[in-house]
């Protein structure tokens, strides 16, 4: 029996438990699907606070097509007409390209951009003046205002605060006597400072009509998207062309600098923004976060003077504001009395991540620059949040903010001319609307400045984006011959390189370019290829004809010739002596290397202390920074880039001498690129002929030759502001290259061979 | 208790010894608790669709059951929008606040019907089957709060997609009338076919104080950029029908054009380009002979013949987008979908999700006045960029215009990317299409630096317990110059290192036996690379057939001169 009651009380406690969990079942199946709130039934789901769930019954759609087409159908003005209205309707404040810019002064010549001459007794800043200078130096410049799409004053629009000593009067006066100013209609005006104490407005003080401003500190407010620009506030020392590089050597991993977070600045104690600053003290905390203040500025701030003005000001002596600089991982760039400040240029070119603090800035080149990767856009609003908020940015994240600050400093902001030409390009984009840059363009590198959609809108046919897109560089190249010398026999060494060139595995096409007096040899004197060779005469230029003796110019080797099919150029001398091996191995290199000029003849360069310039080398040295394009292999742009982005005053030069074109190739490349050319091994007899230059022609016998490289030098980076070139101790060869294994087992046996 | 006897017979097998009546007590109670089982099974693992039938009985949530909301004619009305409205001025950021996922919280109000004072609803449609499906999807997001204390965004129920249904008055009426209006702060307003006859504003006419608005077919003069938010028009074909993707290349035709109410403007200029370039061009209009209805919305015609729209797109290269009485275009979500890259010839339109998407990269936009350059315009266009942009083209529909889900998330989650700017989405996230995702290589050491010599490097030696050999490494790399620190990582458990050096102790590190060459170790390491690549789902390494040397490495050279040398001599 005391089995039984077991059994009893054993059964009934499991059938009671059962029963509860039966009942209690509606509901446990149902809290799995998130929060299930008692009201939540109560209400039936149309309380507030109800969830909302998907409507039953039956429901009709948003729209009808019936009705959409009747929509369309019914109107009766014309598209045109529509247009015509706008440019009335749309003008001032609601400016846009669409009614305030005249798009068919742009349509003949291109873009093109006029700047007004300066006028007697008419004073510019010295900013003002680089503008200027700037676009003068540009490849958009033109000095003929009929074909002009864009017009520039030459009127100092740059600081027009009342108060500023270079606030020029009469302007309204001045600008509406212009012949040519139009209502403003395609005239841009640039602009640093506007607005005076108390209220900081951005009113310039005159009528700018239809024209559009380049702007520093613009707010979101004031701004007309796609037709204003937004550029950076800059000093007068600001240098005009090259510019100072970022600060950032190399990369530290974790990227964790002394400071977290760092502000030194004044503190305006009453008027237009002085709030931000005023609160900094909340987050301050003399460790990890320092936010320093002073309240010493103008004549009398002591009237204004608050309880924490002495505390604050003693702190504020003790810090030295470069060394926060530099050593800090996040700087704060709040508004001060307008909302730009030099310190945002500062941050980022001292690679300190710039935190901004500034509602309603509508930040540098906003329309182009995607600021989320090197900056961290905060709120002034939740300025308590900041300490907490940067600190949970992950190092990969500060990492990356960190270069992108440099890659754009680098790319947009360090001179005067990068800022202008920013500006224009921008402008170019909004005009020419289907050939413009994409954002990825602009926020990778090399930058917009040096991708020119006109080459080609497409990412692919550019060499900086393999490994973005995630696709393999091209598998063919073609050989560019440039001949100088006529041909007569059939031992040249032209014919064996053609031959030896056409048998490479990734070689599509040859192309002989005949830049010789000689007229063309006849088809049939070419050796028969299995590739097709084509031959094409070298441009000659009339203008030419007056200095130099040969009517072909050297530069025309770098002509973006359509005939080229493939992405890879190899660009040949026609005295270079290559076997097949050789340009197979070196094409396997430029494949990891695609944005590089690859090839075998190193230079050198180095600064003569003595002389207070640059030299030329071409001994044997343990460094090279040039590699010559008599036998180098490079990708097509650089073709393009080099005829178009490079000023004529430089190609002029090239052509005028017959020399120098291959420097001024390297000095592009490693300007685009920011780093050397690759050398790759070559076979010791080739390196002979190159040294003892027996077979060159005219161009190299002449002793004039290697002075005029010297100079070349000089003038292509006084040109370029800066040295572009870089140095490089590495050579590249082929794996097993002269290891002691059996030659057999190596894949470029021939070049070891003597 | 008949119905047990199955049991009762073995009853007696189970519990000897016991009385009749108590087995029938026992019977009662295991029916009992069978049932019970039963019954907790059945709820516990019937597919989940019981449970939103449970959840619809219980709820009886349908359009008719929700609450009639009476509009007084007093009852005060939003202002217009303000045009200067930006996040900064017309947002409360602190209903967001901090949190650390980084997400805003969205509330949607329960479902009201407004009538005015004579009960006429203030909507001829009341909810859409589109705004039903976007809610729906908002309130099974991650986004979605029920707690509308909590909420950072307010969705309104009134369905405002079309204005065309609405009587702007009374809908702005209503509006005011929600609990949390406050100003239209932090509200969010979807709208998709903005303006009426005969001007077609490009923002919806309804006034609403400083709610942020959703619109199909912004304007560059009505769009407030970095507030607003530009969606695109959402076509009923999206769901209705399958268009399997098609791969890249060239099509049948160069030039499709398939709207058919175009302006006689803008036919007649399609028209001459037809003339001029022949077959390249197809220029579809209705079917004259077809009866309206929801059939003709998928047939076009040219010259009596009769094409199956939208299939007919995947047909051509391009197809044209042209601005009709708005802006947005129903038509640019068909052609996106048929993978055919749109030419957009809608002057000052604000493309749909413009902030986040690079529209250059899938589509072309030509002015309106160019149109009679079309032609001249895309063949200048390379073929190999033609293919991406097919690709990116049917991307974008997949990933943002595909259903009114996708269309909802997006325009959330970039707002949410503005209130945690540092938390956004990059632009990589949102344009590159997955295989490119997959295939791409951003190196996190993407900027060209030449590091200088100064800060020198350090050397890491992991040792087991070959001390000779260690000591041999050491000598020999501590005389190179660069050398900043050495590091020796002493990777034995049952020994102490030397005396002398500093300690590192490795507790996670397995002892391994001395290195050898010999077969398994290859075989382990050949291995390894296949658990990696299977796990990496690719294989990263690549192969290259070149080396790094010295400049003068192995040249004839004296030595002495060489900056590296004797490299490679043994």
């Amino acid at each position: 029996m005391q089995a039984k009651k077991r059994y009893l009380i054993l059964l009934s406690a499991g059938a009671c438990l059962i029963l509860l969990f039966c009942l209690g079942g509606i509901q446990v199946p149902l809290s799995r699907r998130g929060p299930s709130r008692p009201h939540d039934r109560r209400l039936s789901g149309y309380g507030p606070g109800a969830r909302w769930r998907h409507m039953s019954g039956y429901l009709q759609p948003f729209s009808s097509w019936e009705q959409d087409r009747s929509d369309d159908l019914t109107e009766h003005i014309s598209p045109r007409q529509k247009r015509d209205a706008n440019s009335g309707l749309y003008t001032g404040k609601r400016c846009r390209m669409e009614s305030c810019f005249d798009f068919s002064l742009c349509e003949r010549n291109g873009f093109k951009v006029y700047v007004y001459p300066q006028q007697k007794g008419e004073k510019l800043s010295e900013s003002y003046q680089n503008i200027l200078s700037s676009i003068e130096g540009s490849r958009f410049y033109t000095s003929d205002p009929g074909q002009a799409c864009l017009f520039v004053l030459s009127l100092d629009t740059l600081d027009r605060d009342q108060l500023s000593p270079q606030y020029v009067h009469n302007l309204k006066a001045k600008i509406q006597s212009l012949p040519l100013w139009n209502g403003g209609k395609n005239h841009i005006i640039f602009n640093l400072y506007s607005g005076t104490w108390p209220d900081y407005t951005e009113d310039l003080g005159f009528d700018i009509g239809l024209a559009m401003l380049a702007k520093a500190s613009i707010s979101t407010e004031n701004f007309r998207p796609d037709f204003d620009v937004s550029i950076p506030l800059f000093s007068k020392d600001h240098p005009r062309t090259g510019g100072e590089k970022g600060y950032l050597k190399y990369n530290t991993i974790p990227p964790y600098r002394k400071y977290m977070l760092v502000f030194k600045g004044k503190r305006y104690l009453t008027g237009i923004g002085s709030d931000t600053r005023n609160a900094l003290y909340h987050i301050h905390n003399s460790e990890d976060v320092v936010l320093l203040t002073t309240c010493k500025h103008g004549k009398d701030w002591q009237k204004h003077k608050d309880a924490r003005c002495n505390k604050d000001n003693a702190e504020y002596d003790k810090y030295d504001y470069r060394e926060m600089l530099y050593n800090s991982t996040f700087c704060l760039v709040p508004r001060g009395r307008r909302l730009g400040s030099f310190r945002f240029l500062e941050a980022l070119q001292a690679a300190c991540v710039p935190v901004m603090l500034s509602n309603g800035w509508e930040l540098p080149f906003s329309e182009i620059i995607d600021w989320n990767r090197a900056a961290v856009i905060g709120d002034e609003r939740l300025l308590l949040q900041i300490p907490s908020t940067v600190h949970s940015i992950h190092q990969d994240k500060i990492l990356s903010l960190r270069q992108q600050t440099q890659f754009l400093w680098e790319a947009y902001f360090n001179s005067v001319e990068k800022i202008v030409l920013t500006t224009l390009e921008i402008i170019q984009d909004r005009v020419l609307l289907h050939t413009s840059r994409s954002n990825l363009m602009w926020n990778s590198l090399p930058g917009g400045l040096f991708t020119l959609p006109q080459y080609s809108t497409s990412l692919r046919d550019f060499p900086f984006y393999y490994a973005e897109l995630g696709i393999k560089p091209p598998s063919k190249f073609t050989a560019i011959i440039h001949v100088v010398t006529p041909l007569v026999s059939q031992s040249q060494p032209v014919m064996k390189l053609l031959v030896a060139v056409a048998k490479s595995q990734y070689c599509a096409q040859v192309i002989v370019l005949w830049n010789c007096e000689k007229p063309l040899p006849a088809k049939h004197r070419w050796p028969a290829t299995s590739v097709p060779v084509t031959v094409i005469e070298g441009e000659s230029k009339s203008h030419l004809l007056v200095f130099s003796k040969s009517h072909q110019v050297i530069s025309s080797r770098f002509l973006p010739y359509n005939t080229i099919p493939t992405d890879a150029v190899l660009s040949l001398d026609e005295d270079t002596v290559l076997s097949t091996t050789e340009v197979d191995f070196a094409f396997t290199v430029w494949q990891s290397f695609p944005d590089r000029i690859v090839g075998y003849p190193a230079r050198s360069h180095f600064w003569d202390s003595n002389k207070e310039r640059w030299g030329y080398t071409s001994k044997w040295t343990n460094d090279y920074s040039m590699v010559l394009t008599g036998a180098a292999i490079y990708h097509k742009y650089y073709h393009d880039l080099y005829t178009t982005y490079l000023p004529a005053s430089l190609k002029i030069m090239v052509d005028q001498m017959s020399n120098c074109e291959d420097i001024l190739m390297n000095f592009l490349v490693s300007l685009v690129t920011k780093l050397p050319p690759i050398k790759v091994t070559q076979k010791k007899q080739y390196k002979e002929t190159m040294m003892g230059q027996s077979s060159r022609a005219s161009r190299w016998a002449d002793p004039d030759h290697f002075a005029q490289r010297q100079t070349c030098m000089n003038k292509f980076a006084s040109w370029f502001g800066a040295m572009p070139l870089v140095h490089s101790q590495m050579r590249l060869d082929p794996v097993l290259f002269k290891d002691q294994v059996s030659i057999l087992r190596k894949k470029y046996r021939d070049i070891e061979r003597l | 208790m008949y119905t047990s006897g199955k049991y009762s017979s073995r009853g007696p097998a189970l519990i000897p010894r016991m009385k009749t009546k108590h087995r029938i007590y026992y019977i009662t109670l295991f029916s009992v608790v069978l049932l019970g089982l039963i019954a907790t099974g059945m709820f516990q693992f019937w597919p989940h669709s019981i449970e939103s039938t449970a959840d619809w009985t219980l709820d009886k949530r349908s359009v008719h059951d929700a609450p009639l909301i009476r509009l007084p004619v007093s009852s005060p009305i939003p202002e217009r929008g303000d045009l200067s409205c930006r996040m900064h001025t017309c947002f409360d950021v602190y209903r967001c606040g901090y949190n650390p996922k980084n997400r805003i919280k969205v509330y949607i109000y329960p479902l009201q019907r407004f009538v005015d004072e004579l009960g006429v609803p203030i909507s001829s449609t009341g909810l859409s089957r589109e705004y039903n499906d976007l809610l729906s999807a908002i309130s099974d997001s991650d986004f979605y709060t029920d707690d509308v204390t909590r909420a950072c965004l307010f969705i309104p129920s009134i369905d405002v997609l079309n204005q065309n249904s609405l009587r702007i008055r009374e809908t702005a009426q209503a509006l005011a009338m929600l609990p949390r209006w406050d100003k239209g702060m932090n509200h969010l307003l979807f709208n998709m076919l903005p303006g009426g006859p005969p001007d077609y504003n490009t923002a919806l006419d309804v006034p609403r104080d400083r709610a942020l608005l959703a619109g199909g077919g912004f304007s560059t003069w009505t769009y407030r950029q970095g507030y607003d938010v530009s969606i695109p028009v959402y076509s009923p074909l999206s769901a209705d029908v399958d268009l399997p993707e098609r791969q890249p290349g060239p099509r049948h035709y160069f030039i499709l054009s398939s709207q058919t109410a175009i302006h006689r403007e803008y036919r007649a200029e399609l028209e001459r380009l037809k003339e001029e370039n022949g077959e390249a061009l197809l220029l579809l209009d209705k079917c004259s002979n077809l009866s309206q209805g929801a059939a003709s919305a998928r047939k076009r015609c040219y010259k009596g013949q009769v094409y199956d729209y939208p299939q007919i797109l995947q047909e051509s290269s391009f197809c044209v987008v042209l601005r009709g009485a708005r802006l947005g275009q129903a038509a640019l979500s068909d052609v996106l979908q048929a993978g055919c890259v749109p030419v957009i010839l809608a002057d000052s339109y604000i493309l749909p999700f413009s902030e986040v998407l690079d529209w250059k990269r899938a589509s072309v936009v030509i002015p309106e006045e160019k149109l009679s350059e079309m032609y001249t315009i895309l063949k200048s266009i390379p073929h190999r960029q033609v293919e991406e942009m097919q690709r990116q083209a049917r991307w974008f529909w997949e990933a943002y215009f595909s259903s009114m889900k996708a269309i909802g998330l997006t325009t959330l989650q970039i707002i949410n990317d503005r209130i945690y700017p540092y938390a956004a989405r990059t632009y990589e996230q949102w344009n590159n299409p997955p295989v490119v995702k997959w295939s791409s290589v951003n190196s996190p050491l993407f900027l060209p630096l030449i590091p200088p010599r100064a800060p020198g490097f350090t050397a890491v030696v992991l040792t087991y317990d070959r001390v000779e050999s260690l000591f041999r490494v050491i000598t020999e790399i501590s005389k190179v110059p660069s050398l900043a620190k050495l590091l020796v990582v002493w990777n034995n458990q049952n020994k102490s290192p030397p005396e002398g050096e500093k300690k590192f102790k490795c507790p996670e590190c397995t002892a391994i036996d001395g290195l050898s060459l010999d077969q398994t170790h290859m075989v382990e390491r050949s291995e390894c690379i296949n658990k990696f690549a299977s796990v990496f789902g690719t294989m990263p390494l690549k192969v290259v057939e070149h080396r790094a040397d010295p400049v003068l490495y192995k040249d004839d050279f004296p030595e002495k001169l060489k900056s590296f040398p004797n490299i490679g001599s043994l």
